[in-house]
């Protein structure tokens, strides 16, 4: 019982010397470091109609993210505060010209200029305040430790400590009394002052309306490609059974038809024609069933994700080594999607990638279904316009899913894949 | 000889037992589920059992489920699976325990009564029966990278494929029209390239090949 409280007065001294120190550092960082983004921002906005600011502010105006990017960083580290970054971004191609108009654009670009004076003043203040709780009382004490005489020496009189005149040791007393309830009240304060420090920068930085804003943008661009997608296989579909199974159908019918007539009349034809009857209605089913895998894998819909891709992996002309960690099934549409990423990727590797040998490692961890491809070829596949790994994104991504290619020239090339989902 | 049939839809479950009655196969069951196919194969005790891979409940891969664990119980029981689709996982899954008696083929197969029933019979009398779809994925999949099958002649790699699928040296003969001798030959050779001890006992020698070809993964 007293340990526990010992430890628990501990922590609470340590958290509040740490809140102290960070508070401290913070100003001491943020005043120069904001004055400075804020002058450079408006000297080269300002430049910017002689020509000048085009080239400075889009450097300038990356100093002020990452200065702002860093600050999200901490606030999160030390005050728990998330501030989401939202960044419109910029093609990595642009020139001068549009990067600069592209930042001023940005209203994310104005809301970092407006938290600038924000920061070196009342940022400042509210981060200085934990350490001043906390230092200025250690002063009350020295004061009263003796301390005193050399101040009101030098000045010759009185000197204040908060309103406390102090003029003989009795008067530093009281100094000390003050700094005493200061520290009481700093046991209290100090964290959440840098707390509030931290609100304080989400509050004029953090943009819950752009968040929300990017988020639509992207489902309405996923959606979008989504639609796409499923008409264009719906077409496909329907175009295979039509030039398909259902013409060997009707052959068949037709076949019958004749069957029927030749039967008495010449039997050995009618023998003929039903074999070849027969054979169509293989061809049909055989048709069908490379469709319904075209849809949904048989394997998968029996066994899931895992069985449904060591299945892939046994069919490949290439050796694959496959580990699979799942302890349940994810939704159907997560699976389907994941599996026909995962055979794309499979197939991009045995055509292209001239690897002997590929790894393939599929596991759960924490909402995410991870999967990872590795193969020994010679690399250089990239995620870009026209190639299949591009079209494996715009399928992930209906799904908030995201891929990776690390390729190096010469190999490995290492796809990665992940989808939020739970599985059941 | 007893048969216990699984298959779920009516029209082909209807089909299958006109067409086993016809070829003097007796019915002792034709169920539709899952554990309707447990109990019978429990309590019936059948010469061979002729089961789709899905049954309900479930609507997966039931039907496998239960064979796998009906010959779990009574090790070496006669099982051909019908599926309409052939997966090399579950032709594994079938082989695993190594007792022979089974079968796994696309209900296409069916329409070729004569071959179908063949298969039927070849299964109950403890042999194998694989599809050719499933011989063919396991045969270019080796192929390509491996050795030893790379050496055959186009012919022994024909010989093999029906080896595989659990032909005799007389039924390979018929099919291939050349005399058994000839077939005989080709399969000492293919023993000799794939480093196989040579032996009379059909099922070992359909067991011993897809042991081979399973090798490796």
């Amino acid at each position: 019982m007293t340990n526990d409280k010992k430890s628990g007065r501990g922590s609470s001294a340590r958290g509040m010397g740490r809140a102290a120190l960070r508070g401290l550092a913070l100003a001491l960082v943020s005043l120069p470091g904001a004055v400075l983004c804020f002058v450079l921002s408006l000297v080269s906005i300002a430049l910017i109609p002689i020509g000048v600011g085009i080239v400075t502010t889009p450097w300038v105006l990356t100093g002020v993210r990452a200065f702002a990017d860093w600050r999200r960083v901490l606030a999160a580290e030390w005050g728990g505060v998330r501030i989401p970054p939202a960044y419109r971004p910029l093609p990595p191609d642009a020139n001068p010209w549009s990067r600069t108009f592209g930042m001023l654009r940005d209203p994310a670009t104005w809301r970092d200029l407006r938290w600038l004076p924000v920061d070196m003043t009342a940022g400042f203040v509210t981060a200085l305040l934990p350490a001043v709780l906390l230092l200025y009382p250690l002063e009350g004490f020295a004061i009263a430790a003796g301390l005193w005489r050399v101040f009101v020496d030098s000045t010759g009189g009185t000197y204040w400590y908060g309103f406390v005149p102090v003029t003989d040791q009795t008067s530093a007393f009281g100094a000390a009394a003050l700094g005493l309830g200061l520290l009481f009240c700093a046991h209290f304060f100090t964290a959440r002052l840098l707390q509030v420090h931290f609100r304080l920068t989400r509050a004029v930085l953090g943009s819950n309306q752009g968040e929300l804003a990017e988020r639509v943008r992207v489902l309405t661009e996923t959606r979008r490609d989504a639609v796409d997608t499923s008409a264009a296989e719906l077409r496909r579909i329907e175009r295979d059974l039509h030039d398909g199974a259902q013409a060997r159908l009707v052959a068949m019918g037709m076949d019958l038809g004749t069957i029927e007539m030749l039967l008495e009349k010449d039997p050995a034809k009618a023998k003929q024609l039903v074999a070849q009857a027969r054979r169509s209605s293989a061809d049909a089913l055989a048709e069908l069933r490379d469709l319904v895998r075209g849809i949904h894998p048989p394997v998968l819909a029996e066994r899931g994700l895992g069985d449904a891709v060591r299945a892939l992996a046994l069919r490949l002309p290439v050796a694959t080594e496959v580990n699979v960690e799942l302890t349940g099934r994810a939704e159907a549409p997560v699976e389907s999607a994941a599996y026909f990423a995962v055979s794309e990727v499979l197939t991009n590797a045995v055509k292209h990638s001239g690897a002997d040998r590929i790894w393939l490692d599929l596991h759960h961890t924490g909402d995410m279904l991870r999967v990872s491809v590795t193969d020994n070829g010679k690399g250089g596949a990239v995620v870009g316009a026209g190639s299949g790994l591009a079209g494996i994104e715009r399928r992930l991504g209906t799904f908030d899913g995201v891929l990776a290619v690390s390729s190096p020239a010469g190999g490995p090339t290492m796809v990665t894949m992940e989808i939020p989902c739970a599985l059941s | 000889m007893r048969v216990v049939l699984a298959e779920d839809l009516f029209l082909l479950r209807d089909g299958l037992v006109r067409l086993l009655q016809a070829y003097d196969f007796e019915i002792a069951a034709a169920v539709e589920t899952g554990p309707e196919l447990s109990r019978a194969l429990a309590e019936l005790e059948p010469d061979v059992a002729v089961v789709d891979v899905r049954l309900p409940p479930t609507n997966t891969d039931e039907g496998l489920q239960c064979a796998l664990e009906a010959r779990r119980k009574r090790p070496g029981l006669p099982v051909l699976v019908l599926s309409q689709h052939v997966e090399q996982l579950y032709a594994r899954e079938l082989l695993a325990d190594g007792s022979g008696g089974v079968g796994y083929l696309l209900k296409d197969r069916v329409f070729d009564a004569e071959q179908f029933v063949d298969a039927v019979r070849r299964v109950a009398a403890g042999g194998t029966a694989m599809d050719p779809q499933v011989i063919q994925q396991l045969l270019s999949r080796r192929a390509a990278d491996d050795q030893p099958l790379a050496r055959l002649t186009p012919r022994e790699t024909e010989v093999l494929e029906l080896m595989a699928q659990g032909r005799s040296n007389a039924a390979i003969a018929e099919r291939l029209v050349v005399t058994e001798r000839a077939i005989a030959k080709h399969t000492a050779n293919i023993f000799a390239k794939l480093g196989l001890e040579v032996s009379d006992d059909d099922n070992r020698r359909v067991l011993a090949v897809l042991a081979y070809l399973n090798h490796g993964r």
